[in-house]
């Protein structure tokens, strides 16, 4: 083949429109007659609601509609629908589209205002009276677990949502045989999100087609579609779902239902009029899920020389006021857990708990930062007991590259076994040890102190579990022009499906990557499909693409052997042309065979169905295992508690790499978003349950002068499990982040016996922190 | 709907094109831009000033369309994301050197940083990376982590001195 397309750092096809501002996102849908719709939100975590008084809010100059839930239909009023069930969760509470009576978090959605501007909705639903009956509220999940603690869901009894064990091996043998015993406990604290588009839902209902058509900012538009039927008693193929660009998503974007998602095509119908809600940033703050909170228990069993022979870690998810999701996150950090580290006995046991907080479900990572924060933990609280380098207690656990695939012994959350496909740990280790040129470390570091510096060296490894089933698909579709258009159903929030899906068509039909447009989250254009999340789009509907494309060129290669009169074998794909082998000369273009393909008169052979054109599924077995290794300089003033990153460096596996460019800015993002909530992200709620941190003053994204310049290296271990050999990457950024930031600051202040159980830490926490282990300067800003 | 006292005539430039409109007192800029206009190139992030997506230029100065009103920009030039490439053909250097460098991935902050970055690059061709850093330290972007926004920024910088 002349070109090679896969695996080139191709520029994106996506980015002429984005660049000259003529992406459409959401809030850029602007139909005639269109009304916008504002929500009246809970100001309590939990009150019972005893009145609503709508009519000041009705008579409000341009209100059209003000709806309470007394207003809705029969089959919008009950709890939304369930995402994800599962054999333990006993109690699967799910949010409600307006608040029914009681609510359970600040900021559920109690009444909804629909004026002719949103302008106008948002003054009326100030004028929207409700009177609450506060009741106290559920905010910790240690306290909502305590004999007479409120409940958060009275029918219930309790506030576990679930309780779930998996258990590996003998783990009781395993601490009756161990020299070395100890126990810890640790926080990783609340975050979210923030993507820099927040929600949004256009609707409008066509009364003579009979049709609806709503854009929604979300990662899931297929399922969001299939939901929407069954709920409004629609079939399927009258509702579309368009996902068009989407501000970044990295989780929350998917919830099967967000309130606004239902609301707004009801709303739309009823009213006979289009209809879109924008959401605010306050209100993404508490409105859109939120995750990160647990609190980890683990018990450690080892040997002198270092192998871990067990582990026991018992937790709590804090899953907030409903658990639409299900046990996702709680279930990936306990088989996160275990990484690259042979760990043969292993008891995972947690709750999940309601709290009168908002919503979590998984946020980039979903419980994986989680189970490598503790994992990692462990291996250097072993190190400091036994004395032991903390690479060589690493090294010393790894799963060696012999050993796949190596099963770990636990269900995944896509309830297949956790059976990492391939890797090789210890050349990701060595890879990254010389990134960040570990051999030299300790003499930097004796010099630096010398310096009056608290320089410290941090690093982490990882598996991360990608490409989770069960399905996605893909069509492909040759013009008569050449030009190859593929439709899929997993949306994109800017990981450039647009180029790297391309790339794969280009690699296989032998045209330019420029010529492949690629639609993506649009129902109407490929309506099979589940959606965008757990790094799966280029593992699932990649090589659905891929599948597509072989077909494609199958068939192009029948068509021209006919036309060019020459056989399949004497044929090749190049430059846009089918053209014999040798004789380049002798050739058709795509487009000409698509158009034979689809003759307007004439024949085509028996059995061959009309057009250049194939679409194709791939149904994984099971998920295909990422890994990777981060580590980071990072110098701490003890003053202020400020850090400064000096270096970092990743290296990754992702399988075969599609688009190195794109993986390499995938990373880029994650790792930002794990800076964040590693050191300068939190969200904060009083006992109350109300968030104190609602705007990006009080929860402090990293800017460009928090996130370093990030070192690469790539490892390429084919996953066996697929056509294309790949693994996902989107994730990968975010992971190791927590533990790596904190092993960095302990090493900064070794000596100190500093020890940190708890992310985000923050510059005051870490002040107070270096204050009370007596580090120079530490506490004070006087110089 | 609002007392016509709350209404105002005003006469803006925009892109070089001039519009006369009667808006309502408290319209952002922001929205006048993307609704009244359609120029929805401009987005909106945060609406507190913070995130910088909604940046355009105001008389040749960036600002935040959130934090202004329409009004307040009556009589001035503004120039937002829709005006920075020269043609339908080709983009401005600095938006061909942020799709060289990866400098964006969901695209919503893009035009914020583009309508940053050209000013910046005006006043100061030749910056260096901590320089890039500051400058941009008011935009927020969730998906790049800058490292290639940084990049862009730089090459950006190359294009436009050769360019002159």
């Amino acid at each position: 083949m002349a070109t090679r397309y896969f695996g080139q750092p191709i520029k994106r096809n996506e980015d002429p429109r984005l660049l000259r501002g003529r992406g459409l996102y959401v809030d850029d849908v602007q139909l005639p007659g269109m009304l916008h719709m504002a929500l009246v939100r809970s100001p309590y975590a939990r009150a019972r609601i005893r009145r609503i008084d709508t009519s000041k809010a009705l008579a409000a100059p341009g209100v059209v509609a003000v709806i309470t839930h007394a207003d809705l239909p029969a089959n919008l009023q009950g709890p939304l629908p369930p995402l994800i069930p599962h054999p333990t969760l006993k109690h699967h509470k799910t949010q409600f589209a307006l608040a029914p009576g009681q609510v359970r978090h600040a900021g559920e959605a109690v009444a909804a205002v629909v004026a002719e501007s949103r302008y106008a909705a948002e003054d009326a639903a100030e004028l929207v009276e409700v009177e609450y009956e506060p009741l106290p509220a559920v905010v910790d999940m240690e306290k909502a677990l305590e004999p007479g603690s409120p409940l958060v869901h009275e029918d219930i009894g309790t506030n576990v949502a679930a309780h779930y064990t998996q258990v590996v091996g003998d783990v009781e043998k395993a601490f009756a045989e161990a020299d070395l015993v100890f126990e810890e406990v640790f926080r990783p604290d609340r975050g979210q999100a923030q993507p820099m588009e927040t929600r949004g839902v256009v609707a409008v209902y066509d009364r003579n087609l009979e049709t609806l058509t709503i854009w929604d900012s979300t990662q899931a538009p297929i399922r969001i579609r299939s939901g929407l039927a069954e709920l409004y008693g629609m079939r399927a193929n009258q509702v579309r779902v368009i996902a068009p660009n989407v501000g970044g998503g990295f989780g929350p974007k998917i919830m099967m239902f967000y309130p606004e998602e239902v609301l707004v095509p009801w709303l739309a119908m009823k009213l006979g009029r289009p209809v879109k809600y924008i959401e605010d940033r306050r209100e993404h703050f508490f409105a859109t899920n939120q995750e990160r909170d647990q609190i980890h228990r683990v018990q450690v069993a080892v040997r002198k020389d270092g192998t871990i022979l067990g582990i026991k870690d018992v937790f709590l998810y804090d899953t907030g006021a409903y658990i639409p999701y299900g046990l996702i996150i709680p279930i990936v950090a306990s088989c996160t857990l275990p990484g690259p580290y042979k760990i043969p006995n292993y008891h995972a046991e947690f709750k999940a708990v309601f709290t009168n907080k908002t919503i979590c479900s998984p946020y980039r990572g979903a419980g994986r930062p989680h189970g490598v924060f503790v994992m990692e933990r462990i291996i250097n609280r072993i190190a400091e007991e036994l004395g032991i380098d903390r690479v060589e207690v690493r090294r010393r656990n790894l799963i060696q590259p012999d050993e796949f695939p190596y099963d770990v012994g636990l269900i995944y959350q896509d309830n297949a076994p956790l059976r990492y496909d391939s890797g090789n740990y210890p050349g990701l280790l060595d890879k990254l040890l010389k990134l960040i040129e570990y051999d030299q470390w300790p003499a930097r570091k004796e010099q630096y102190r010398k310096e009056g510096r608290y320089v410290g060296l941090g690093l982490a490894l990882y598996v991360e579990g990608t490409g989770v089933g069960p399905y996605e698909g893909a069509r492909v579709h040759v013009e008569p022009s050449g030009k190859v258009w593929v439709a899929t159903g997993v949306g994109t929030q800017g990981q450039s499906h647009q180029t790297t899906f391309a790339q794969i068509v280009a690699e296989e039909l032998g045209v330019r990557v420029e010529d492949v447009e690629v639609v993506t989250g649009d129902t109407g254009a490929f309506h099979w499909g589940t959606g965008t999340f757990a790094s799966r789009a280029a593992v699932v509907a990649g090589n659905a693409v891929a599948l597509a494309a072989r077909d494609v060129k199958a068939k192009a290669l029948e068509v021209a052997a006919n036309l060019l009169e020459a056989s399949v074998e004497d044929l090749e794909l190049a430059d846009g042309q089918v053209r014999v082998k040798g004789a380049p000369q002798r050739a058709v273009s795509l487009g000409q065979v698509a158009v034979a393909a689809n003759p307007l008169r004439g024949t085509i052979p028996p059995g061959q169905e009309p057009g250049l054109e194939a679409a194709r599924y791939f149904n994984p077995p099971q998920s295909a295992f990422s890994a990777g290794g981060h580590a980071a300089i990072i110098e701490v003033d003890p003053a202020t508690g400020m850090i400064k990153i000096l270096k970092y460096a990743v290296v990754h596996d992702c399988g075969r790499l599609i688009n190195p460019m794109v993986v390499e800015g995938q990373i880029h993002g994650g790792v930002a978003q794990g800076i964040g909530g590693s050191f300068y992200e939190r969200l904060v709620f009083d006992e109350n349950g109300q968030l104190l941190t609602t705007t990006f003053m009080d929860f402090l994204i990293p800017t460009a002068m928090e996130v370093p310049d990030i070192a690469i290296d790539h490892q390429e271990t084919p996953s066996p499990l697929n056509p294309l050999g790949v693994k996902g990457a989107g994730e990968a950024g975010v992971i190791p982040v927590p533990a790596l930031f904190v092993d960095a600051i302990e090493d900064a202040f070794s000596g100190y016996g500093l020890r940190f159980r708890e992310v985000p830490l923050d510059p005051n926490r870490l002040r107070q922190a270096l204050a009370e282990a007596g580090v120079p300067g530490a506490g004070s800003t006087a110089a | 709907m609002l007392p016509e006292s709350s209404r105002h005539r005003i006469r803006v430039t925009v892109n070089g094109q001039v519009y006369e409109r009667e808006v309502e007192a408290r319209l952002l800029l922001s929205d006048f831009l993307r609704y009244e206009l359609g120029l929805t190139g401009t987005h909106v992030g945060c609406e507190h000033g913070v995130c910088g997506a909604c940046t355009v230029q105001l008389d040749g100065q960036p600002v935040r369309s959130c934090l202004m009103f329409a009004v307040q920009a009556d009589g001035r030039e503004i120039r937002t994301v829709e005006g920075l490439a020269p043609d339908e053909e080709r983009l401005h250097p600095i938006q061909e050197a942020f799709w060289e460098a990866h400098g964006l991935q969901c695209g919503f902050c893009t035009p914020g940083f583009l309508m940053t970055v050209e000013a910046f690059l005006r006043e100061n061709p030749d910056p260096t990376d901590e320089e890039i850093r500051e400058a941009i330290s008011g935009n927020l972007c969730r998906c790049t982590g800058y490292v290639n926004i940084i990049k862009a920024v730089r090459l950006a910088a190359e294009k436009l001195r050769a360019g002159r």
